[in-house]
């Protein structure tokens, strides 16, 4: 069975709780004491109606005040598929629980209520989809039901949201006509829309092909830990612990070792379940390099002929997620990889209303929830990749050296001018 | 070559990748282990990722003193089996030491007075990660929960101020005193375990396969008859029965509850986990039933 992981936008108007609870409990995900609970605390409130969000707003503060606080991670399975969501609330940290739920995702589900069309919220929603690189993208126009199931009004949001979308990077997209809350299109197709010949969303989300989606091409080995046993058993056992980030890694293959520029030959792929004669992304394995090497955590294995970017300065899209201003002096810790560096804001070059993808190069720096294209120097340099050509080489997190909370993220751009 | 992966493959890979970056990254880890079904799995996945090594830190149970005994029999087998030291942190003697103070009335249990010995044991060992079970998929309060989950000097947990956590970037940065509680397990379920210790043959206490068992009801709760829980007198609906049941969560005995089944194998369970319309807690855990919010404040003031 495969896994798919997706990202939900959209605020408790759009219905996107109304959606998750439908597709949690038609799929049998959410049982009947949790039903019974919400039920209980719904009426012990005072609601008319059952609140389906009560089932991912798990904490204290967030049932109190009838807001999603954090990214929930929802999960449920169909006989094909595994699902991971990564429910991000629309109002509160928007950008930055949105960026959070992205990162992971392989599809985005984007809810826009019919009567109200495309709003700021969408193309907002979308943007960041394109910026973190989720490589399909549904917009599902919910509430078709109050729109009498009209086809063209389906059709006049489709198209305002391609217009949009032709200035995004998008490579796959998908509209659904859907209600929520009737369950129209959602799990089965619906026979009020006999005009709409696509799939349910639940049958989209079941065969989008997102096999190609992985980068199988650029070998990136970042090495975790390098293993060295000293027992009886494995005496001159020396390995390299470590995550395939991107590529495929044989036995034989001729490798390169970054920083250290060495070449040489994979030995064996191990695991604890026995040698493998090849390794691929997303697999965790134990490699095993031919000759003494000095390679240690934070190294990168890759090929000769084929090499990430070594560098120290670089230029990466930013989310600041802190409360403070990100300007142009500031030093702050990364994690990029398995390698922690240092670094300095060169210059916050401009920030970008993610609204209306306005390029404010005035901008003095980056507030909470913002996001710019920034320059940075690195204590050491970096061994990566272009974050849209590869997200595990590209990405990086900011962390804050005196309160160690993690600040920013980050997503690197193709080195030059 | 496909070069894909099942989900039992990539959750597996992503375990495997949290467990070597605590490795990497911390001085003193230790691993929660009571003996239950995801602590083995996590161990499981622990003996996979420090590979050819073996698992370098102590194991840690914290014992409410209230025991299945396959259970602890299990849990002793299989730290001796690994080699691994294995710390017990006794609820009961924090007891009798006069540390804690036990609940009193029908309804009473340890599993709060847990969070002492375990902030207790973390300090004097100075462990500055400690590995646990936990899964998103139990509880409305976890789902929100980090994969590695900053806890102040006070072991607290501030819902709130957690950091963001992107990528398979994990910041396990803090200050001396602090420590972090990491799930390796968070995107599992109840199925993908059972479907994983299945596939990978996992040995687990037999109580938690179907068996026959004298039994009584205490709300719709199924209780055994048995040195922690016995039926009140004078209640006329706590009438024991024989019944074939197992368990679905092993924790302290006296709020653990049975479930009637005849699954005997992890292929059995792995059918009635797919079909089941109760959750794991729901069913099976008293503690969990008195507030709505009975989770998230336990684990605000450290518990696991």
């Amino acid at each position: 069975m495969e896994m798919l992981r997706f990202a939900t936008a959209g605020s408790v108007d759009d219905g996107k709780s109304t959606l998750i609870g439908r597709l949690l409990y038609d799929s049998k995900a959410v049982y009947e004491d949790q039903i019974e609970s919400v039920e209980r605390t719904s009426r012990d409130r005072g609601d008319d109606y059952v609140d389906l969000a009560l089932l991912t707003d798990g904490l204290r503060a967030e049932r109190e005040q009838g807001i999603t606080i954090d990214v929930a991670y929802r999960y449920f399975a169909t006989p094909r598929r595994k699902f991971i969501v990564a429910d991000t609330p629309g109002h509160v940290q928007h950008t930055r629980n949105m960026v959070t739920g992205c990162s992971t995702a392989d599809l985005v589900l984007v809810l826009v209520d019919a009567r109200a069309g495309i709003t700021e919220q969408t193309r907002r929603h979308a943007f960041i989809a394109s910026l973190l690189r989720t490589a399909h993208l549904v917009i599902c126009v919910n509430k078709m039901d109050l729109v009498d199931y009209s086809q063209q009004r389906f059709e006049e949001i489709s198209e305002e949201f391609r217009d949009f979308a032709a200035r995004l990077e998008i490579p796959d997209l998908a509209f659904v006509p859907i209600s929520a809350l009737k369950g129209d299109n959602v799990v089965e197709r619906s026979g009020e829309m006999p005009w709409y010949q696509g799939a349910s969303l639940l049958h989209h989300l079941e065969h989008v092909h997102i096999a190609s989606d992985r980068n199988l091409i650029d070998l990136r080995f970042p090495v975790q830990r390098v293993v060295r046993p000293r027992s009886v058993e494995h005496r001159d056992f020396r390995g390299y612990a470590g995550q395939v980030a991107s590529g495929v890694i044989g036995v034989g293959d001729e490798v390169l070792v970054l920083p250290s520029g060495f070449t040489t030959s994979v030995e064996a792929i191990e695991t604890y379940d026995g040698e493998v004669e090849e390794a691929y992304a997303p697999m965790s394995v134990v490699v095993r390099l031919a000759g003494e090497l000095d390679v240690s955590r934070g190294d990168m294995i890759c090929r000769a002929r084929n090499q990430p970017t070594t560098g120290q300065d670089v230029s990466a899209m930013v989310c600041w997620m802190s409360d403070g201003v990100l300007r142009t002096g500031a030093k702050l810790a990364m994690k990029h990889t398995t390698r922690w560096a240092r670094v300095l804001v060169r210059d916050v070059h401009y920030r970008l209303d993610v609204n209306t993808l306005h390029r404010d190069r005035e901008a003095e720096g980056l507030g909470l929830n913002e996001i710019g294209r920034v320059e940075l120097r690195t204590t050491s340099p970096l061994f990566y990749d272009e974050y849209r050509r590869n997200k595990a080489t590209g990405s990086f997190i900011l962390v804050d050296e005196v309160t160690n909370v993690t600040v920013g993220a980050g997503m690197l751009l193709r080195p030059g001018p | 070559m496909t070069y894909t992966m099942s989900h039992l493959d990539a959750l597996e890979a992503e375990s495997v990748h949290v467990v070597r970056e605590v490795l990497a990254e911390f001085e003193r880890p230790a691993l929660l282990f009571s003996g239950g079904k995801d602590s083995a799995v996590l161990l499981h996945l622990a003996t996979k990722a420090c590979w050819p090594q073996p698992v370098p830190f102590p194991l840690l149970h914290v014992d409410t003193g209230h025991n299945f005994p396959e259970v602890l029999a299990f849990r002793d087998a299989r730290a001796e089996e690994l080699g691994v030291r294995l710390l017990v942190a006794s609820v009961q003697e924090a007891i009798d030491r006069g540390e804690v103070v036990e609940d009193a009335g029908p309804g009473a249990t340890r599993n709060r007075l847990q969070t002492h010995s375990l902030l207790q044991a973390i300090e004097h060992h100075r462990f500055d990660a400690v590995f646990g079970g936990g899964r998103r998929d139990e509880e409305k309060s976890r789902a929100k929960e980090r994969v590695f989950s900053h806890r102040d000097e006070f072991g607290q947990w501030d819902p709130r101020g957690q950091r963001p956590e992107l990528w398979s970037l994990y910041n396990g940065r803090h200050r001396r005193g602090e420590h972090f509680r990491v799930f390796p397990l968070s995107n599992w379920t109840e199925l993908d375990v059972w479907q994983y210790i299945e596939r990978e043959s996992l040995t687990l206490p037999s109580i938690y396969y179907a068996h026959r068992r004298e039994v009584f009801r205490r709300g719709s709760m199924l209780l055994a008859v048995g040195p922690h829980t016995r039926p009140r007198d004078g209640v006329a609906d706590e009438e024991p029965f024989v019944a074939t049941v197992r368990y679905r969560t092993v924790g302290d005995a006296t709020c653990t509850a049975a479930v009637e089944s005849v699954a005997s194998t992890p292929e059995e369970i792995v059918a009635e986990t797919a079909v089941t319309r109760i959750s794991e807690r729901g069913a099976t855990r008293a503690d969990d039933r008195f507030s709505e919010a009975a989770m998230e404040d336990r684990k605000r003031e450290g518990y696991f």
